[in-house]
């Protein structure tokens, strides 16, 4: 392999990196308040507010139904509008996030309802307010459930962003398209694929490492 | 294990203040709206007042309404009608931040713990503490107050989860003293736990009231739990109080079916299954009649048998017995074979002992 490939894949895996983990990022913050609202405002629950819910949950839906090369062309307009221009890294972000955000919402969601309604009464016995159930209770309770969920929505960003490649977003799809594909380089395309396995195992192991870590649940030999 | 305890701030001359109802449940009911449409009544007009410093249990098969019952009392649930008055507020009528106030000062402690898997002994006892807006340093030496008033001390770093049922529940405990509460609600809290720790768990919550003069209010379905510590009884079925009063009046003479079957459980005191089977309800020329007798009190040592045999020279066969305590005082019951042709002058003799005596049929 010539060192010229070498600096091409080492740009692109940073290329990656970097949208994976801005549009995480951003996804989780708005996934965060919106997965806790989803699994709190339900009927009799601590935010009831069961009509919003619905409606949430069918925007969230609607997302997520919505195969991700459709989503990417759909919002153009709105890609240009935030980011400035349609092609590139920073282009790609924002079809990556509107992606990740109700995925990890739903993650999220799920992780709280895991989350023991005992402990839900305890705290209300006590006299916390809702709002401090929800940062002092459900959060930290199911924080290992999070963590392994967002190493899964980051995993998936990561098959996201090598189809941004097929749109001119940069990264590993990118070159894996242009070179691999288009420039007839199968050692190009291997090379991506290798990179893309490493990064995935690398995310999981962390992931995994750290729910184990943060899970007091299991008695730690 | 005994820490100093003198600081929920009153002293024993108010303790001996005659005792006024610290909660108090006016006509209240409660119905929920079933799955089929149809309301599902779980309290109906229940009146009942915990004086303040006594210990009150309530004993009810499951789905009597006990949990309900207990979950008025913090406003977890609210009453459908009727007044749940806690300390001098109605519990219902209260605004959600008032309300969240009012808990601080009624403790839970639940079936299964309910203590956060992610918070190890200390950190779960400081919770109610960082909720109620407590400086760090005050949590951390009430933390300390709680966790040698438990018995924790050196557990203090453990997880829930490298804790026994029974450090669990201590840690439970604990975090429901943290705010000073001025009433215990105890909903099944041994229910989970072997007999032995049961024992220990009941032992720290009669200190808990013995030495702070905190009230408890306390639902289950033993009746061990009932005998061991509550002072006071309530019988719950079907949504309704069905008997109520000083633990040793309603159990060693119960008046209702709900009571006696409670009784039924304990040892010693449900008829052996070679007697039962061939128990029948006419006497027969050589039957001889079943008679259970209750020993109260200050008879229940006395050698009445042997006087019988003696006084009367009538000889009864022993079917069963047993010798317990029900809140401090002891209690037995003896179930006895009698000829038929004594059986008035053998109960002339036993009431006049003071002793309570019931047929319960007769065996060939």
């Amino acid at each position: 392999m010539s060192p010229e490939m070498i600096r091409l894949i080492a740009n692109s895996t940073g290329e990656t990196l970097y949208m994976v983990a801005v549009s995480a990022l951003i996804a989780t913050l708005f996934g965060l308040p919106l997965g806790v609202f989803l699994a709190t405002s339900a009927k009799g629950e601590l935010f009831a507010a069961p009509w919003i819910n619905r409606v949430l949950g069918v925007i969230v839906n609607a997302t997520r139904s919505t195969p991700f090369i459709i989503l990417v062309v759909a919002i153009i307009p709105f890609t240009r509008l935030i980011a400035g221009t349609s092609i590139g890294t920073n282009a790609a972000i924002v079809p990556l996030t509107i992606a990740a955000t109700p995925f990890i919402a739903r993650l999220i969601e799920s992780a709280i309802r895991e989350v023991d309604q005992g402990l839900i009464e305890a705290a209300r016995a006590f006299g916390a307010s809702p709002l401090q159930i929800v940062l002092k209770v459900l959060i930290p309770e199911a924080l290992p459930g999070i963590v392994l969920g967002l190493t899964l929505a980051i995993v998936s960003l990561l098959g996201f962003s090598a189809m941004v490649g097929a749109v001119g977003g940069g990264g590993l799809g990118d070159l894996g398209i242009r070179y691999g594909y288009q420039r007839f380089m199968p050692e190009m395309m291997l090379a991506v694929v290798v990179v893309l396995i490493v990064l995935v195992q690398a995310v999981q192991s962390i992931g995994d490492r750290l729910a184990r870590h943060l899970n007091k649940r299991i008695r730690h030999a | 294990m005994n820490a100093p305890l003198g600081y929920i701030g009153d002293t024993p001359a108010q303790r001996l203040v005659p005792a006024q109802p610290i909660v108090r449940l006016e006509k209240v009911s409660k119905t929920f709206p079933g799955r089929d449409g149809q309301p599902v009544t779980a309290l109906r007009e229940i009146d009942l007042a915990v004086p303040q410093g006594s210990i009150l249990g309530v004993i009810g098969r499951s789905g009597a309404g006990k949990s309900t019952l207990i979950r008025l009392v913090n406003g977890l649930e609210k009453p459908s009608s009727g007044k749940v008055i806690v300390d001098g507020a109605d519990i219902a009528a209260l605004p959600e931040a008032a309300l969240r106030h009012a808990r601080r000062s009624i403790g839970m402690i639940f079936q299964h713990f309910n203590l956060l898997s992610s918070r190890t002994a200390a950190q779960n006892i400081a919770l109610p503490l960082e909720v109620a807006g407590f400086d760090k340093a005050e949590i951390r030496t009430r933390v300390e107050e709680l966790l040698a008033l438990v018995g924790l001390t050196d557990k203090r770093n453990r997880y829930p989860s490298e804790l026994s049922g029974g450090q669990k529940q201590r840690v439970g405990i604990a975090r429901a003293l943290a705010t000073k509460p001025k009433v215990l609600l105890s909903d099944e809290a041994t229910s989970a736990l072997d007999p032995e720790t049961t024992r220990s768990i009941l032992d720290l919550l009669a200190r808990i009231n013995d030495e702070l003069g905190l009230t408890i209010l306390l639902i289950t379905h033993e009746m061990a739990v009932i005998r061991n510590i509550a002072r006071e009884v309530a019988v719950i079925e079907g949504g309704r109080i069905v008997e109520q009063g000083d633990v040793f009046e309603v159990f060693t003479r119960p008046q209702h079916e709900v009571t006696r079957s409670f009784l039924a459980d304990e040892s010693g005191r449900a008829l052996p299954p070679y007697v039962a089977s061939r128990l029948q309800t006419e006497a027969t020329p050589d039957s001889q009649a079943v008679v259970r007798i209750g020993f109260r009190g200050p008879h229940a040592t006395d050698p009445v048998l042997a006087r019988l045999a003696r006084d009367l020279n009538i000889e009864t066969n022993i079917l069963s017995g047993s010798v317990d305590e029900i809140a401090g005082r002891p209690f037995g019951t003896l179930v006895v074979g009698v000829p038929e042709a004594s059986l008035s002058t053998t109960l002339d003799f036993l009431k006049k002992h003071g002793l309570d005596t019931e047929v319960l049929g007769h065996v060939a």
